[in-house]
């Protein structure tokens, strides 16, 4: 089998409460996956120690045959694990563009340049117009970032993560606080940059319509565990997972 | 009148050359040349300040620390060794300010907020006590007296134009920093420190990159310094010297870069012009400054910036929200 990511028996507990409960998957290169639950499930925990934030009590998680557990935030989002954050993390004071011209430099390792004006690096400049192209935010280029809407807000972050152009893009709840038609438009944006950029993407989500429109496979925590995983008809029928939701166990 | 900002620049950027060249031969005494040269070295120390706390976000309460380096190792080599030794003394400031500010920068990056603030004024405060107490080496509260530094340069015109080319320089270069990819990043750190992990890059590390180039300028501002007033004292390495340039940098507008600048020349305009009037003069700085900053919240720069972009009816100028 080769995954791109291999979690196996991630383990963390804050006190007595286990928020990741000996959780083992993997991710196949260029899937589209997206992991559910109610509040609570350790949906955004179980994120936090992939990316490096969160150091998991046992366990490991491997990327590309490489361990990931111990390494640095940065570290890891350099070996291609992009993430685009619950509540939108942008640059607020910068414009639109020079928030994605600040990852398209990092990624081409131009960030410790201190000599030519950053808005005169012809690639980055390039890469950046096209993202912003690719989200539909070509006419706030020259905003900054604060004034844009909760729902632009969210988008340039998912920009932002896809500029680093990572081998596996993690998104956290990417219609969370958005409209009803936002959340339409960015069902169909989602999709439409899965295919456009050829990319692995694990997402997490409560808006069902997204969740069982776009995911090829689905995973469901609860309480910490893993307690399902399949295509979407199967969790449908799940009963584990009706239960998890609508049941009177959960809290 | 619409040119292209880049010839709008320069243009500020000439006129703000012929001024500071001008002082010496419009001046009636040697004492106006002397305060423009003031505002030239403070001018420097303030805007290389400004790069940690406007840019990046550390507000450091002890850069008079890497001040008072770059003075002593000018002042302590010139007047031991000999005045040759003026330009290696420089050179030897400024390596001695990076080893320091590379060796405290690593401690005090792991800080933030007010703790960093608090830290970095407590490393400064140290060297002050130090030098201070070891009066065999620095003179102790006497400091040092009769820095003549050697050949052409013991003349105070010519030192004066000498001043005049290296802040210009210096502070060129911290312009074409602060709007480098570095620069880029510098301030994305003060937004949002987590996004800048996420874009790939390390905080810290940036952090002490900046840290590092900031005190090098504040050693090269206080080098120059020992050699226009020919003498030092501890004083240079006091808080209240940190506090100046704070003061400097909120006054002109933390959010220009030309913002500190414009407050040393304002800070230093005002001291010089009441201290004249009054012996209560710092009771009056007190107050015009409370004035000031109150009424031109986004300071000096700021707040003219603000005006013309209102005056033009140019909405598309960004105003905070």
């Amino acid at each position: 089998m080769n995954a791109l990511l291999r979690v196996e028996q991630l383990r963390k507990a804050f006190g007595g409460l286990k928020v990741t409960d000996e959780v083992s998957f993997s991710i196949r290169p260029q899937e589209i996956a997206a992991i559910i639950g109610p509040n609570g499930a350790g949906k955004t925990t179980l994120f936090n120690q992939i990316t490096g934030q969160l150091p998991p009590d046992g366990g490991r998680i491997r990327f590309e045959e490489v361990d990931l557990v111990g390494r640095s935030p940065q570290d890891i989002v350099r070996l291609g694990i992009g993430r685009s954050f619950q509540i939108a993390s942008i640059f607020p004071d910068e414009s639109v563009r020079d928030n994605l011209l600040a990852a398209c430099l990092s990624r081409l390792n131009q960030t410790r340049r201190l000599w030519r004006p950053y808005t005169s690096h012809l690639q980055a400049g390039e890469e950046a117009m096209a993202i912003l192209a690719s989200l539909g935010l070509e006419s706030q280029a020259n905003r900054p970032a604060y004034e844009l809407a909760h729902g632009d807000q969210k988008l340039l972050d998912i920009g932002i993560a896809l500029a680093l152009r990572p081998k596996l893009l993690l998104m956290d709840e990417p219609t969370a606080g958005m409209s009803p038609e936002e959340r339409q438009r960015t069902r169909t944006l989602i999709k439409k940059l899965w295919q456009e950029y050829r990319l692995t993407l694990v997402f997490i989500e409560h808006d069902m319509d997204m969740v069982f429109g776009i995911a090829e496979r689905i995973f469901v925590l609860n309480h910490g565990r893993l307690i399902a995983e399949g295509a979407p008809e199967s969790i449908r029928a799940n009963r584990d997972v009706i239960t998890a939701y609508l049941g009177e166990e959960t809290g | 009148m619409d040119l292209p900002r880049r010839y709008k620049f320069g243009l500020l950027w000439t006129a703000g050359l012929l001024v500071f060249a001008l002082v010496p031969l419009l001046m009636t005494s040697r004492y106006q040349m002397n305060l423009a040269g003031h505002i030239l070295v403070w001018g420097l120390f303030a805007v290389s300040f400004n790069m940690l706390w406007g840019v990046t976000g550390m507000l450091s309460f002890g850069q008079a620390l890497y001040y008072g380096i770059g003075a002593y190792s000018v002042g302590l080599l010139v007047t031991r060794v000999g005045a040759a030794w003026f330009f290696p003394a420089l050179g030897i400031g400024l390596a001695t300010a990076a080893l320091i500010s590379l060796l405290v920068g690593l401690l005090v990056i792991r800080m933030t907020g007010v703790y960093f603030t608090m830290l970095t004024l407590a490393f400064a405060q140290l060297a002050y006590q130090v030098t201070l107490k070891w009066r065999d080496l620095t003179g102790g509260d006497d400091g040092i007296q009769g820095i003549i530094p050697p050949g052409l340069l013991a003349d105070k015109t010519f030192y004066y134009y000498v001043v005049l080319a290296v802040v210009f320089f210096s502070i060129w270069v911290l312009k074409r920093m602060a709007y480098s990819p570095f620069g880029l990043v510098l301030r994305c750190i003060q937004q949002n420190p987590e996004r800048v992990r996420f874009i790939g890059r390390s905080v810290r590390m940036n952090q002490l990159r900046i840290y590092v180039i900031s005190s090098l300028f504040a050693a090269a501002a206080g080098a120059l310094m020992a050699g226009m007033d020919s003498s030092i004292h501890p004083d240079m390495l006091y808080w209240t010297t940190s506090g100046e340039v704070i003061l400097m940098s909120v006054l002109g507008g933390i959010n220009r870069f030309f913002g500190p600048f414009i407050g040393a020349i304002v800070l230093i305009l005002l001291e010089d012009v009441i201290g004249a009037k009054t012996e209560f003069w710092p009771i009056v700085i007190g107050s015009v400054i409370l004035v000031i900053v109150i009424l031109f919240p986004r300071g000096v720069v700021g707040e003219a910036q603000h005006l013309w972009s209102r005056f033009r009816g140019d909405s598309s100028q960004r105003s905070p929200a």
